[in-house]
């Protein structure tokens, strides 16, 4: 067993849909400050793994802790809500679609929690969104809609939002692959920008070079199981399962 | 065609059509609440709540308005419920019009993108700030069309409760066919009259739609 001191630990996860197991007993840890990347097939479970750290896609069996809390313990239905909402408020999520909020303008997407959930006067919010949208180069823009914003531009202001919660970890579910090539990088600066603040993170990618570039630790999953596990200089380099080579055999060539 | 009969009972029309623009707002008021409603309970986690939203939509559009108006006006002294005319065509056309309206507002709810609700909540709101704060606001926006279909469909049924006697434009050009003998020139004021007030309804509903978009 592992102990309570590691950041954030995932026990023997296991989830099905029905008779269709797409988490088969996954155990992670990661340490405060690292950042892991899960690579894979889509369909490996890799999103699925990634959404239940914060309930979004409750596990079948198995626990979530975050800094000494168990993030999907068992509650009764109000005090579990009261609970989870406290844990998500701790835990940040960057969607592939980046979900920002089309009614409000890059300020209002990343004040709203803070003033709501935290009761940030306008004048914090403000300075804290001014903050944060400048961490993220989006300073500019700070009174644009989404809809006057490019795919780049808004995962940014997304990745601002998510970060003016103040977030213990933060959730990366394939950031960069609904954008136009051109613009992946803006994003992947940014994110490589909080690995150096080391701001502790897990990463689902299809981007292998930025994968290896700011990861400590690799993740190659496949069908519901953990295949391999290691530093990038292993797993891309030297992986010892013959399906992790596999995968990244055909991956560079779909990418070249 | 007497168009000198029609000028001569025109305001007696007009006032008729102040009663009835009087039942489409009371009518659209209380459709609004039980479509909001409604919809509250076709949304609901419970399962009850669920059923009782569909079963409610399904009474009120799956059998005739004046059946309702009949069953409510008529039967409704029986089990113990009086109430007069004007009364029971705002209580009838209102609960009927909440029913279409509980789908308009249902659809567009459900058409906003899940991404938004997993947003707000990965935020840590709980369902109904996410829903207030997030959905509702965006959803809003897309009921005014339909939402102005709902009205305008409301407007055309409170010619029904002519049929329980209320005093309103369509009962009061059949009263003037009854003394006047001119069913062509009566119903054609009334219809005139319908549709002034169906075009400026549309009007504003227009407006408030391009009012509301987000740039």
């Amino acid at each position: 067993m592992t102990d309570r001191t590691t950041y954030v630990q995932i026990r023997h996860a296991q989830k099905a849909f029905g008779t269709l197991e797409v988490l088969k007993d996954i155990s992670l840890n990661v340490e405060r400050g690292q950042i892991v990347a899960i690579i894979g097939p889509s369909g490996s479970g890799k999103s699925t793994l990634l959404r239940a750290i914060n309930d979004l896609d409750p596990l079948t069996s198995g626990e979530i802790w975050l800094d000494g809390v168990q993030v999907n313990k068992s509650l009764p239905f109000r005090q579990y809500e009261k609970h989870i909402n406290e844990m998500r408020q701790q835990i940040g999520m960057v969607f592939q679609h980046f979900n920002l909020f089309p009614h409000m303008t890059a300020r209002g997407n990343v004040t709203m929690a803070p003033k709501m959930l935290k009761g940030l006067s306008d004048k914090e919010a403000d300075a804290l969104a001014e903050e944060q949208l400048d961490k993220v180069g989006m300073l500019e823009r700070i009174d644009y809609y989404p809809s006057q914003l490019s795919g780049g531009q808004k995962q940014r202001v997304a990745i601002a939002r998510a970060l003016a919660m103040k977030p213990k970890l933060m959730l990366f579910d394939e950031a960069t692959s609904a954008l136009d090539p051109e613009l992946v990088d803006e994003v992947n600066q940014v994110m490589k920008k909080l690995a150096e603040e080391h701001m502790t993170m897990i990463i689902v990618t299809h981007e292998m070079d930025f994968a290896a570039a700011v990861c400590d630790r690799v993740l190659f999953m496949d069908q519901g199981v953990v295949v391999e596990e290691g530093p990038p200089s292993v797993v891309f380099k030297n992986p010892e399962k013959e399906r992790t080579r596999a995968f990244l055999r055909k991956h560079l060539e779909t990418a070249s | 065609m007497d168009t000198d009969l029609m000028l001569r009972v025109y305001p007696f029309f007009l006032q008729a059509a102040g009663t009835t623009i009087l039942l489409s707002v009371l009518t659209a008021l209380l459709g609004l609440a039980c479509g909001t409603l409604g919809a509250a309970a076709r949304l609901s986690r419970f399962a009850l709540a669920r059923f009782l939203g569909a079963a409610y939509v399904s009474f009120f559009r799956g059998t005739p308005a004046l059946i309702q108006l009949f069953i409510l006006y008529f039967g409704g002294p029986q089990i113990g419920i009086q109430l007069d005319a004007f009364e029971a065509g705002v209580i009838g056309l209102g609960i009927n019009a909440g029913a279409y309206m509980t789908e308009t507002i249902r659809g567009a709810i459900i058409s906003i993108d899940k991404g938004q609700r997993e947003a707000a909540r990965t935020l840590g709101l709980s369902r109904w700030q996410a829903m207030y704060k997030i959905i509702l606001p965006q959803a809003a926006r897309l009921m005014v069309r339909p939402l102005g279909v709902n009205l305008n469909m409301l407007i055309k049924a409170t010619a029904l409760v002519a049929a329980i006697s209320v005093v309103e434009l369509t009962y009061t050009a059949q009263r003037y066919i009854g003394s006047t003998y001119k069913p062509f020139e009566m119903f054609l004021l009334a219809g005139i009259l319908y549709m002034i007030i169906i075009y400026a309804t549309g009007r504003a509903v227009a407006w408030l739609d391009r009012k509301v978009q987000i740039v």
